[in-house]
């Protein structure tokens, strides 16, 4: 296993996925430290301008998460979602990207060992397909780091 | 540069105070708190940060109505441009609309991609991978994507501007290496993320051995022609607009008749920036049986399509925009032709919401000869 640690960024939406994340935080759940949160208050908040915008500074994966459809707390919410995940999608393979860099999946709140399970599966992808081409100049400094390895979880 | 070069460079000094810009600006006309005099004035009485701390600095369509009336040939829209350059540098930025996709995608551009992007040719389309020709598509196929639920389909110029060549006898180059031209960064003051684009575009196209490069867009053209000589150097290879290609070859084409009475919409950037004026009438009437009828305001007072740098979309530009269309509406044409891939989009999405008091239809001039060239 290299020691290339993917820089992945996850929007979460309050609700749901949030809470989820949460959860396996609380229930100790382990994964890899390859993600970086950002809650929003429903996922219909991300917009393809988001998710190329964490490409374009360097991340090597995005996952948009949300509410299950129809228990989207703004009701219809996670469907604006699918629109801006498939709109990037095909940004993003007119562009070179490789479209498995993005993932769309639905976590509820009570899903804490999914979550965990969700963020290792996904960095071992990312890992799969190697740092994207759009790195940061400041992804050397990041291997200075001492990282510790991650657990995986028996799920 | 600082503010005293920004206004030697654009002869601010020179203004009147005369108001006449105020009176053409199609943004003050719609929302009263917007003045180009009064913008060039609060840096000319030495308060420049005023200008770059208010929102109004990305109002500006930079259409160039005013600077075309103005008596001193005051150039605001180079001034606001500059403007930008300096507000950028101290952090500030307009508010971008569609959540700055555009911007990314121009960043992201300018950075090692391997695109894959001339999905749009079809078959029946002759192009090749190097030639004396160049095709510079610009973010159409990105167009395509980002506005399907307009029902615009972007890439439908690029055919029809491959179809148009190849009818003249011209196999031209189309890359899948090209950028966007960048002109949306440079009017939002990203001279850096323009200087990156322009210097990739110039040098896919030297490798390609073109010694022309021939524009469907005329944002595209304008940055090309009037930009890129200023940041990176002088070009080895021609420009040309299509409808500059075309213009005297009309005869070449074996056109059906469409019997249609159409308006044509000058874009700002091929019109006042450039003064082409007549080489898109003369395509649009070289179709046998199309009638061209002009809007009031036409040729250099043509009203702007409203938007400009994605950047200042809102309600400013939504009023503007439905003034353009009730402007073609009033001309009795059934469809109002524009040459302009962004003039489309911005009209159409205001066609959109206009609901039965418009109804005129929009069309590419590629499209109306497409017909022509179909029937």
């Amino acid at each position: 296993m290299s020691d290339f640690q993917p820089r992945i960024v996850v929007f979460a939406c309050n609700w749901c996925s949030y809470a989820g994340a949460d959860l396996a935080g609380v229930s100790r759940m382990q994964y890899p430290p390859t993600t970086r949160v950002i809650r929003v208050m429903c996922s219909g908040r991300v917009t393809p301008g988001f998710i190329l915008e964490a490409f374009r500074l360097g991340a090597d994966g995005v996952l948009v998460t949300g509410c299950h459809p129809g228990d989207c707390h703004y009701i219809s919410g996670n469907e604006k979602a699918v629109v801006a995940v498939e709109k990037a999608r095909q940004l993003m393979a007119l562009l070179g990207l490789k479209t498995d860099r993005l993932r769309l999946e639905w976590i509820s709140a009570a899903e804490g060992t999914r979550f965990a399970r969700l963020m290792t599966g996904f960095t071992e992808r990312m890992r799969e397909l190697g740092p994207s081409r759009l790195g940061s100049p400041h992804r050397h400094e990041l291997h200075e780091l001492v990282v510790p390895d991650a657990v995986g979880v028996d799920a | 540069m600082a503010f005293d070069e920004i206004v030697r460079l654009t002869r601010s000094y020179y203004c009147l105070d005369c108001g006449k810009c105020t009176g053409s600006c199609p943004v003050a006309r719609v929302d009263v708190t917007y003045s180009p005099r009064g913008t060039i004035e609060s840096v000319l009485s030495g308060h420049p940060e005023e200008l770059i701390n208010n929102h109004h600095l990305w109002s500006c369509l930079t259409c160039g109505l005013c600077t075309t009336r103005c008596p001193s040939s005051v150039d605001y829209p180079a001034f606001v441009v500059a403007a930008r350059v300096q507000a950028r540098k101290t952090g500030v930025e307009g508010i971008y609309a569609h959540n700055a996709i555009m911007q990314q995608l121009m960043g992201i551009m300018g950075g090692s991609v391997q695109q894959n992007r001339t999905g749009w040719l079809t078959d029946g389309l002759q192009t090749s991978a190097r030639g004396d020709d160049f095709y510079f598509v610009g973010c159409l196929p990105y167009f395509d994507v980002i506005f399907d639920d307009l029902g615009v389909v972007s890439t439908d110029a690029a055919r029809n501007t491959v179809r148009l060549l190849n009818a003249v006898g011209i196999v031209p180059v189309v890359s899948n290496d090209e950028r966007c031209c960048g002109a949306d960064l440079l009017l939002n003051g990203d001279e850096e993320g323009f200087i990156k684009l322009a210097e990739v575009n110039v040098q896919v196209i030297a490798d390609s051995g073109a010694k022309r490069v021939i524009f469907s867009c005329p944002e595209c053209y304008n940055a090309f022609r009037s930009d890129y000589p200023r940041y990176v150097g002088s070009l080895p290879f021609e420009l040309v607009h299509l409808t500059e290609l075309l213009a005297g070859r009309m005869d070449e084409l074996e056109l059906c008749e469409v019997p249609e009475t159409v308006t044509y919409h000058d874009p700002c950037r091929l019109g006042r920036y450039l003064g082409i004026y007549d080489e898109p009438r003369a395509v649009i009437e070289g179709v046998p049986g199309v009638e061209l009828v002009e809007m009031r305001k036409n040729r250099s007072n043509a009203l702007c399509c409203g938007s400009t740098g994605w950047v200042n979309c809102g309600r400013c530009a939504k009023e503007i925009q439905m003034e353009r269309l009730r402007q073609a509406q009033a001309t009795g044409a059934t469809r109002m032709i524009t040459v302009c891939p962004k003039c489309r989009i911005h009209l159409s999405c205001a066609l959109k919401d206009a609901g039965d008091e418009i109804a005129v239809a929009l069309e590419d001039l590629t499209g109306l000869l497409g017909r022509a060239l179909d029937r």
